[in-house]
């Protein structure tokens, strides 16, 4: 059953999307501004995130307590995130409570008030964060495994910042980013749910459309990232921890790189198909060493790394990495079966109605088709876009995307010894 | 919505329900096992045999076990837990027959290879060490095992390590065999199906299973909590957690739903969908504890969980504790809070706000042919499907005064079990 999404963009630039799902009496509700802690000024790292956390706090005729109130007296959720690229406000609510939900978001989005006494409370909130992600020897690896791969390139900082960074962080920071980077023609709003498609187009057209027109975007240039050019390896001590995350990977592609589709059926035979490819084939079914070890493949506006996870107990670091090395380089020199291409294919096509399957999914999808101009009928399209990849694109598109000569490795966890280059 | 019962004469439960928005069909196959069924030297034992029933089966060699799903572009997965063990598969309809015919399998024809138990043993070690990682489970896995002196649901479900370590073949094929039988099991379709023909096509795959009854499980009544239980845990860190846990009501009784709304004025109401936990995140901002803790800079979360479950388990309230504050000013906060919950109860305006909270989550709990069929096999394992679709009868006759009883029932010193992570400084960083 193909997506009929209704698309409309509002005089002021605003724009909209929407589908009708009816097997429950629910809308999901994302509306994405693009701008996001790529856009924050230097030595103010985090300022997207304080303001996702502040936004909802207040508008200027909606004091925090009254926002509250309502969404919690409906039972509707409404949360705030930052990415890199964008600033997402997500709703789900009843259809009886779509109009007044979507009243709230809106505004939010175009009036919030960030009061002093909120910015210095989540403020802190993102600073216990960050001290707990650094009790956490996964998000240690993935973190500096960010840092070493694209150093002074904007992905090397964090969206949440530093401590020091958020720290400095002040109201005005906040007024800053909302007046330079929400122009209504960033923003992209989806709703999916249990409505007439042409009523939630009118709704959400009614809720958004009085916002005067801002400046129009500009096009995003997120910089080249130069690959990395030798192996490094890096190991952060965490001895009271009860075993050690390995993060490994690589400078990536973006999503509109023409490999994107070769890239991704690859990524899914190295790590991701059934219990995690060829490298789960390995570390986790053959040498039980591991509960999960996946690669993920993070395409975006800009080159986002090709990353391989795995968890596994200290004494086994040395020999995981080994295998991780051992399995690249055999790809790379006798590259992968016709049967792993294909059965790849036929699961990334065949997984598109699982994609489908909820309300936030078809927002999701829709949302991201919108953000990198994928089309209205991508949905009808992607299956064939998947199946024409073939087994040379995809080992092509491994060789051109890792070599174990080149990988940056990080380990944190009860092993302090550095891993065997 | 519409399910249909049917008992095979095994005395295997069938419930298929036609969802026709999409065309996909998920199918769990639920068993009345987990980890209360389990002793001393075998914790973690129903689990490990989880892992096990992915292995190969007798018509499923052990190398075509990858792919017999994702062909179909569909997913798999399986979960345990205290009262139930369940395996799942969504896909396209077209997939329907494979999917019945891999629980089939599962439920009769798993081959407990040596080598592959061995080989699994490592891997459930490293998802246990895995978890460990995180201290708020350390605390939480503390918390329950000092909540409960003698009742099961006081090990963890992964087990403990020693026992991981220690146990044979032998005891995992042994609970394979005395728990996968047919009588035992429910076995959830729904999706884009027509319902008699999905009926037969489950007469063909599952029909031939020898029957006989249901495992007896356990009986065992945790005696009631006479004083305060503490437990401080000391370890490296950067972040300091709180944590209680008072005896509750099973999903069955009385008071369950009365102090599912004390939750939802406390923290504000999480559904009791336990496959989708979090997806939607709960709407806490005007609650109590949120208001009385993140609000004002003492806590940089809290949160209630009140478990459906076959017997009585725990109230658990967790907070982080914000930078720069103190587990002892979290602690009295939130004492504080239930304290006054347990004196005056709550206002008809908030009995109406957690109606509302709570009637929203029952449909959230719902998103998808997925989530539906979970709420139908997990409620039968612990009840009825029946509870899954009627939760708002029961939601409705919730009054102030029941709220109150169950607050001030459960919210005495003398029926809590507190925790504490204290962070110690990492002398190496």
């Amino acid at each position: 059953m193909p997506l009929t999404p209704l698309r409309k963009v509002l005089a002021n630039g605003v724009t909209v999307v929407v589908q009708e799902n009816h097997p429950m009496p629910a809308v999901s509700l994302v509306a994405a501004q693009r701008a996001g802690g790529y856009n924050d000024p230097d030595g103010r790292e985090g300022t997207a995130a304080l303001l996702a956390r502040v936004l909802d706090r207040g508008t200027t005729t909606r004091t925090a307590d009254e926002i509250a109130d309502d969404l919690d007296g409906r039972g509707a959720s409404l949360s705030v995130s930052a990415g890199r690229h964008q600033v997402g406000v997500s709703a789900t609510c009843l259809v009886d409570d779509f109009v007044p939900v979507l009243a709230i978001v809106a505004d939010v989005l175009r009036s919030p008030v960030f009061p002093e006494h909120d910015v210095a409370t989540r403020r802190s909130e993102i600073v216990t964060t960050i001290r707990q992600e650094e009790d956490d020897p996964a998000s240690v690896a993935v973190n500096r495994l960010f840092r070493e791969l694209y150093g002074a390139h904007p992905y090397g900082r964090r969206v949440r910042g530093t401590v020091e960074s958020v720290e400095r962080l002040t109201r005005d920071d906040l007024v800053r980013f909302h007046q330079g980077h929400f122009p209504p023609a960033g923003l992209t709003v989806v709703a999916v749910g249990g409505l007439q498609a042409g009523d939630m187009l009118d709704q959400v057209a009614a809720a958004f459309g009085a916002w005067p027109a801002g400046p129009a975007m500009s096009r995003l240039q997120v910089p080249e990232a130069p690959p990395t050019a030798a192996r490094r390896q890096f190991a952060i001590a965490m001895p009271d921890k009860s075993q050690s995350d390995v993060a490994y990977g690589f400078v990536g592609i973006r999503r509109t790189d023409p490999g994107f589709m070769a890239a991704s059926v690859m990524n899914n035979a190295l790590g991701q198909y059934a219990l995690g490819g060829r490298l789960g084939d390995s570390i986790r079914e053959r040498q039980g060493m591991a509960y999960y070890v996946f690669s993920a493949l993070d395409a975006g506006h800009g080159p986002g790394p090709l990353m391989i996870r795995a968890g596994v107990a200290a004494e086994n670091v040395a020999r995981t990495i080994a295998s991780i090395d051992t399995e690249l380089d055999i790809i790379r020199s006798d590259g992968f079966s016709e049967k792993e291409i294909a059965e790849s294919k036929q699961y990334l096509a065949g997984s598109l109605p699982r994609q489908l399957e909820t309300n936030a999914g078809i927002a999701a999808f829709l949302l991201n088709a919108e953000l990198f101009d994928l089309g209205p009928d991508y949905d009808q399209r992607l299956p064939d876009l998947i199946r024409g990849v073939t087994r040379d694109a995809a080992v092509d598109a491994a060789r051109r995307l890792f070599d174990p000569r080149c990988a940056t490795v990080v380990v944190a966890g009860p092993s302090s010894e550095e891993p065997r280059p | 919505m519409q399910v249909r019962e049917a008992v095979l004469d095994n005395g295997l439960k069938v419930l298929v329900q036609e969802v026709h928005t999409s065309p996909l069909a998920s199918v769990w196959c639920w068993y009345r096992v987990g980890s209360r069924d389990e002793g001393p030297g075998v914790t973690g034992v129903s689990h490990w045999v989880e892992h096990m029933n992915f292995k190969g089966t007798t018509n499923i060699p052990r190398d075509q076990v990858k792919g017999i799903i994702e062909q179909f572009g569909g997913s798999w997965n399986g979960y345990t837990w205290i009262d139930q063990t369940t395996y799942l598969e969504t896909a396209s309809t077209e997939a329907l027959d494979r999917m019945l015919f891999i629980e089939a399998e599962r439920m009769d024809r798993c081959l407990y290879e040596p080598s592959e138990c061995e080989s699994e043993r490592t891997v459930i070690i490293s998802e246990l060490q895995g978890g460990e990682n995180d201290p708020e489970q350390l605390l939480d896995m503390e918390v329950t095992a000092t909540a409960f002196k003698m009742h099961p649901y006081r090990h963890p479900t992964i087990g403990w390590q020693s026992d991981v370590e220690t146990m044979t073949r032998e005891d995992l094929y042994g609970h394979y065999r005395r728990y996968y039988t047919p009588s035992n099991a429910t076995l959830v379709i729904v999706g884009d199906v027509d319902t008699d023909d999905v009926l037969r096509r489950v007469e063909r795959e599952f029909g031939g299973i020898s029957g006989g009854p249901a495992p007896e499980r356990r009986r065992c009544v945790e005696p009631p909590q006479g004083a305060e239980r503490r437990v401080t845990l000391r370890k490296e860190g950067t972040t300091a957690y709180w944590k209680a846990a008072f005896h509750a009501p099973a999903f069955g009784d009385a008071g369950f739903f009365p102090l599912l709304v004390a939750d939802a004025v406390l923290s504000g109401a999480a559904g009791l969908n336990i496959w989708s936990a979090g997806r939607v995140p709960r709407p806490q901002r005007s609650a109590r504890l949120y208001r009385a803790l993140v609000d004002t800079g003492l806590a940089s979360s809290v949160g209630g969980a009140l478990m459906p479950t076959a017997q009585p388990f725990l109230y658990e309230l967790s907070a982080t504790v914000a930078e720069g504050q103190s587990l002892a000013a979290v602690e009295d906060a939130i004492l504080r809070e239930l304290d006054r919950l347990s004196r005056a109860g709550i206002t008809p305006r908030e009995l109406d706000k957690a109606r509302a909270q709570l009637r929203a989550r029952f449909v959230f709990d719902m998103d998808g042919v997925t989530d539906m069929a979970h709420q139908l096999g997990y409620f039968e394992t612990i009840g009825s499907w029946r509870d899954a679709l009627d939760m708002g009868a029961r939601l409705a006759a919730v009054s102030l005064a029941d709220v109150q009883k169950a607050a001030s029932q459960t919210f005495v010193s003398s029926n809590r079990t507190v925790g504490w992570f204290e962070p110690q400084a990492d002398p190496c960083r």
